[in-house]
C-alpha cells in the first residue's frame, strides 16, 4: 500500500498527483464503511423526512412538561456553586474517580448497611456512562473470570436488549454472546417460563446480564417472586449476575424497589457486577456518569481485583471526568438536597405514568384491537407496544412515526414539540396511527379520508 | 464456595501513583514533589480563560445536557484538528482531515490503536509491530497491549551517554523495522526525556518512514506548553502531513488548558481523501460506541467554546504562553543554580530539553538518596517535572542535587 510521494515537498492533493501519474492507494483502501448503528440510523432518517407532522419517539432521554431535557433548578444551582467554588482543584482524579460519587452511587444501590458494604468485599469505580462500566466488567470478565486461560463466555443477554451490548463484550474479546428469551410477543411481558428454559440450558459459570428495573428496551420487567426463583437458579447453576441498572428510581419511584433484585443477590452472598447510569436521573447525559459496582465473595480478593480494575481503566480512558460526578456525589451527601432530588425522580416516575395511561386511554376508546394494559404495567423510559416489524415499518413508512423496530419506544417523546413548530401533544395522534397500524385492513381506507379529530 | 476473583493477581503498582502517595505520607517540612504534573505546592493553575468559559457555560439556558454525538461535540473536532494542522492546512481544506473526541490523550490513543488493530495492514493483524521509544510514557505499551497488539517494541530514543536523541539508533530501527509497522512518534516535548529531534532530523525520520512505509502515530499532549507557540510546538505533524503521509494524531488537552480533569482528547484523522476518511471515521464510531458511547460534554465545550472565539483564542494562547515561560525560567534558574555550587557534571541538558519533563541524568542509587535523604521526590528514571519547580523551593533543589550527585556515584 503506497502513501503519495510529493517529490516538491508540497501537499500531496489528489489531482496534483493523479496529474504526475502517480498511483494513489490510501493505507485505508481496505476499510469497509461500518453499518449504521440502528438508533443513529433511525434518527437520520428522522431527520431527512421532510414530513411536517414527523415524531420521533425512539428517543433515550427523560423529557421535562414542555417535552424537553432539562435539569432541575437543585442541579443547576449546584452546578453553578461547582463552577466558581475557589477550593476545587481541576487535579487529575483518581481511576476509580471521585470516592464521595463511588461511596454514594455503591450505598444507593446495595443500601448503606449492606454486609457485603460493612465486610469491605465491594468495589466501586465510576465510569463514563453505563457504557463504560459495562466495558470495564467485561475487560474484568475477560481477563480474570478464569485464571487459567483467557475466559471467552458465554454472557447471556436478553432478547431484546440494548443493540449496543453486544457489540461492547465483543469489543471486551468476549465472542461468545447468547440470548435468553425475554420479551414474549403473545402476553405482551417476560416470558418468565421460557427465560427460564433457556437458562437451565446455559453452560455453568456463564455470565447472565439482568436488568434490575426498567428494562431497556420494553420497559418489562420480573417480578419479585420471579427473581427469586431466577436467583435459586443462578446459585445452583453457578451463574455470574451481571445487572443493569440504568434509571436506578425512575422505574418504581423507588430507589430500594428499583434495586431490589441487586440486593436479593448479595444477601444471597452472590458474587455480581452492576452498571449503572446517573444520566437519566440526574438528567446529566452529556456529562456520563457511569458506574461499576462489584461484589466480591471475600474481602480478601478486593485489593487484587481493584488494581486489575485501574491497570484496564488506565489503557480505556485513564481517568473518568469529573463535572457530572461531583454534581451527583454533592446531591447523594446532603441529606436536603438528596430528600429534593427523589421528590424530583417521583415526580418524573407520575409523569411518565401518565402518559403511558393517556395512551393506553385513547387506544381504549378508539376500540383498538388487543389489550394494551402492558403500557402501564411496564415502567421506566420505555415502554414495548408489541407492535410487529410490519407495523413499526408502516408508522415509519407511512405516518412518518418513528419507534425502534422492535417495537418500544419511549413514551415520553409523545410530548416532545416537533421540531420549528408550535407545542403539540401528539397522543391522540399517535393513538391514532398506532390502532390504525394494527388494523391494516381499516388502515387502507382511512389513507384516503381526512384524520378523525379527536 | 470460592470467588471466581480468588486467584486474581496484584497488579504492580503503576509508578508515579505510587510516589505520589509516598510523598503524601511524607512529613518532612521542606518535601518536594517533582514526579508528577503537581505538587502541593504548586497546584495546577486554573487558566483565566477557562474560568471565564465556565462561568459562560453556566450561564448559558441554551445549553442542553444532552448526549453528545457518537463522534464528539463536532466544534471541538474541527478546532482542535485545526490546532494541531494549522488554520490554513491544504489537507483540512482538501476535506481529507476528519476527528474523534475522545477522553483525553489516553482515549485518543486507545481509540486509534484499536481501528488499527482491526483494520490496519490487514484485517485484524495483531501481529503488525508497534513501536514506542524508549523510554516512553508508560502508558503507551499497555494502551496498544490491550488494543490487542501482540509485538510491542521499543526504538532507540535516549543517549543516556550523551544526554540526548540516539540519532543513529532511531535511524536504524527505522530502517529495520518490517514495512507498515506502527511507529508512536511524540510530537513535541517528549515524555520522559523532554528531547525532541531537531527539524533536520526529523526530516531525515519522515524520510525512512516513507520509502519504508512505516506508519506515522502522533502523540501530542504538549502543543504550546513546550515552546509556547502552538504552531511551534505542532512543526513536526504539519510537516508529516505536507510530506503526503495519511496519519493519526492523539491529541490532549488536559495540559494546555490545565482541564485534566474533565479529560479531553481529539483523535484527528489525515487520510488520502474524503472518501477513505468517511470509512475510517465510520468503524472508529463503532469502536467508541462500545467504548464509552458518547464523549462528556464540560470539557469539551470549554475547549470548543475558546478555540472558536477569536478573542478567547488569542487569550488563550497568552496563557498557555505564561504556563510555558514558567517551566523556561524554571529551567534557566535550575541549571544557572546548579553551576553556581558547583555541582559536577554538565547541565546543559535542563535547558536543551524542552516541555514540563527533564530527563536529569540522575541514576537509580541518586534518586533513592534524593528521595529518602532530601525528600525530593523525582522517578526512577531520573526524570523531574519542571512544574514541580517554585521560587520557593528551587534553592533547596538545586542544593539536594548538589549534594547527592557529589556523594553518590
Amino acid at each position: 500500500m503506497r502513501q503519495t510521494c510529493n517529490s516538491d515537498g508540497g501537499v500531496g492533493s489528489t489531482e496534483n498527483v493523479q496529474a504526475r501519474g502517480i498511483t494513489l492507494l490510501s493505507i485505508f483502501v481496505d476499510t469497509p464503511t461500518a453499518e449504521p448503528n440502528p438508533e443513529t440510523k433511525l434518527l437520520a432518517d428522522f431527520k431527512t423526512d421532510t414530513h411536517l407532522r414527523k415524531v420521533y419517539l425512539a428517543g433515550r432521554e427523560y423529557l421535562n412538561k414542555e417535552g424537553q431535557t432539562s435539569v432541575s433548578p437543585l442541579i443547576g444551582k449546584i452546578m453553578q456553586q461547582i463552577c466558581t467554588d475557589p477550593t476545587l482543584c481541576p487535579e487529575y482524579p483518581s481511576s476509580f474517580g471521585l470516592p464521595e460519587f463511588t461511596r454514594r452511587a455503591t450505598e444507593l444501590v446495595l443500601g448503606r448497611d449492606c454486609h457485603a458494604i460493612v465486610e469491605n468485599r465491594v468495589l466501586g469505580v465510576q465510569t463514563v456512562g453505563c457504557t463504560g462500566a459495562v466495558r470495564l466488567g467485561a475487560e474484568l470478565l475477560k481477563h480474570w473470570y478464569n485464571v487459567s486461560g483467557v475466559w471467552c463466555g458465554p454472557v447471556y443477554l436478553s432478547s431484546p436488549c440494548d443493540d449496543s451490548l453486544a457489540g461492547i463484550f465483543e469489543a471486551a474479546g468476549i465472542q461468545d454472546v447468547r440470548r435468553y428469551r425475554y420479551w414474549d410477543t403473545e402476553q405482551r411481558g417476560v416470558g418468565v417460563q421460557k427465560m427460564m428454559e433457556d437458562l437451565e440450558m446455559a453452560p455453568e459459570q456463564s455470565v447472565i446480564v439482568l436488568s434490575a428495573s426498567a428494562h431497556c428496551p420494553t420497559g418489562s420487567d420480573l417480578s419479585q417472586k420471579h427473581w427469586r426463583l431466577l436467583t435459586q437458579l443462578m446459585v445452583r447453576c453457578r451463574f455470574f449476575p451481571f445487572f443493569l441498572l440504568p434509571a436506578q428510581g425512575l422505574c418504581h419511584g423507588d430507589f430500594q424497589q428499583d434495586a431490589w433484585p441487586v440486593r436479593l443477590c448479595a444477601s444471597l452472598g452472590m458474587e455480581l457486577l452492576c452498571a449503572q447510569s446517573f444520566s437519566h436521573s440526574f438528567g446529566l447525559y452529556g456529562e456520563r456518569v457511569g458506574h461499576l459496582l462489584c461484589v466480591l465473595k471475600q474481602s480478601s480478593t478486593l485489593l487484587a481485583v481493584q488494581s486489575q480494575a485501574e491497570k484496564q481503566v488506565r489503557a480505556l480512558w485513564s481517568r473518568p471526568s469529573v463535572r457530572g460526578a461531583r454534581v451527583v456525589a454533592t446531591v447523594l451527601s446532603n441529606p436536603a438536597h438528596h430528600v429534593e432530588w427523589q421528590e424530583g425522580v417521583k415526580s418524573m416516575v407520575e409523569r411518565g405514568i401518565l402518559v403511558r395511561e393517556r395512551l393506553r386511554e385513547k387506544l381504549r376508546l378508539l376500540g383498538c384491537p388487543g389489550s394494551w394494559d402492558h403500557l402501564i404495567q411496564q415502567g421506566g423510559l420505555y415502554c414495548c407496544t408489541g407492535l410487529n416489524v410490519q407495523q413499526v415499518e408502516f408508522l415509519e413508512k407511512r405516518r412518518h412515526i418513528y419507534l425502534h423496530p422492535n417495537g418500544c419506544l419511549n413514551p415520553q417523546f409523545c410530548l416532545a414539540a416537533p421540531p420549528g413548530s408550535l407545542q403539540r401533544r401528539h397522543t391522540p395522534k399517535l393513538a391514532v396511527w398506532l390502532c390504525l397500524s394494527t388494523h391494516r385492513i381499516i388502515r387502507v381506507s382511512c389513507l384516503r379520508s381526512p384524520l378523525p379529530s379527536l | 464456595i470460592m470467588s471466581i476473583f480468588a486467584e486474581v493477581p496484584q497488579a504492580p503498582p503503576v509508578a508515579v501513583f505510587k510516589l505520589t502517595a509516598d510523598f503524601r505520607e511524607d512529613t518532612h517540612a521542606q518535601k518536594v514533589n517533582l514526579g508528577t504534573y503537581r505538587t502541593d505546592d504548586c497546584l495546577p493553575w486554573v487558566l483565566p480563560v477557562v474560568k471565564k468559559v465556565e462561568q459562560m457555560i453556566v450561564e448559558d439556558n441554551s445549553l442542553n445536557h444532552e448526549y453528545l454525538p457518537i463522534l464528539g461535540l463536532p466544534e471541538l473536532r474541527s478546532a482542535a484538528s485545526k490546532v494541531a494542522l494549522g488554520d490554513d492546512s491544504p489537507a483540512i481544506k482538501d476535506g481529507r482531515v476528519g476527528a474523534v473526541q475522545a477522553l483525553g490523550g489516553t482515549g485518543a490513543l486507545r481509540i486509534g490503536a484499536e481501528f488499527l488493530r482491526r483494520w490496519y495492514n490487514g484485517t485484524n493483524n495483531t501481529a503488525t509491530p508497534v513501536y514506542v521509544s524508549a523510554p516512553t510514557w508508560e502508558n503507551h505499551n499497555a494502551v496498544f497491549s490491550d488494543a490487542g497488539f501482540k509485538d510491542i517494541r521499543p526504538y532507540h530514543y535516549w543517549d543516556g551517554e550523551k544526554k540526548g536523541l540516539d540519532v543513529t539508533g532511531i535511524m536504524d530501527d527505522l530502517e529495520n523495522a518490517p514495512e507498515h509497522s506502527i511507529f508512536v512518534l511524540h510530537a513535541c516535548a517528549h515524555n520522559p526525556t523532554g528531547t525532541d529531534p531537531t527539524p533536520d532530523e526529523w526530516k531525515m525520520i519522515s524520510e525512512v518512514m516513507k520509502r519504508r512505509k512505516l506508519f506515522v502515530f502522533f502523540d501530542s499532549a504538549y502543543q504550546g506548553f513546550a515552546s509556547g507557540s502552538l504552531d511551534k510546538d505542532a512543526w513536526a505533524i504539519r510537516y508529516f502531513v505536507s510530506e503526503g503521509f495519511e496519519l493519526l494524531c492523539a491529541q490532549s488537552f488536559s495540559k494546555n488548558f490545565g482541564l485534566y480533569n474533565e479529560r479531553v482528547g481529539n483523535l484527528t484523522v489525515v487520510a488520502q481523501d474524503k472518501d477513505n476518511l468517511a470509512r475510517v471515521l465510520s468503524q472508529m464510531e463503532k469502536i467508541v460506541r462500545t467504548t464509552w458511547s458518547n464523549p462528556p460534554s464540560q470539557g469539551a465545550r470549554i475547549v470548543a467554546i475558546t478555540l472558536n472565539n477569536p478573542d478567547l483564542f488569542i487569550e488563550w494562547k497568552g496563557n498557555v504562553k505564561t504556563m510555558a515561560d514558567r517551566v523556561l525560567l524554571m529551567r534557566d534558574q535550575l541549571k544557572a543554580k546548579l553551576i553556581a555550587l558547583g555541582t559536577p557534571g554538565t547541565w546543559d541538558h535542563i535547558t536543551q530539553q524542552i516541555g514540563m519533563f527533564s530527563f536529569t541524568g540522575l541514576n537509580p542509587k541518586q534518586v533513592q538518596y534524593m528521595i529518602k535523604e532530601k525528600h525530593v521526590y523525582l522517578m526512577a528514571s531520573g526524570r523531574i517535572n519542571m512544574c514541580g519547580l517554585t521560587s520557593k523551593n528551587i534553592d533547596y533543589v538545586a542544593e539536594s542535587i548538589h549534594e547527592t550527585v557529589s556523594k553518590v556515584q
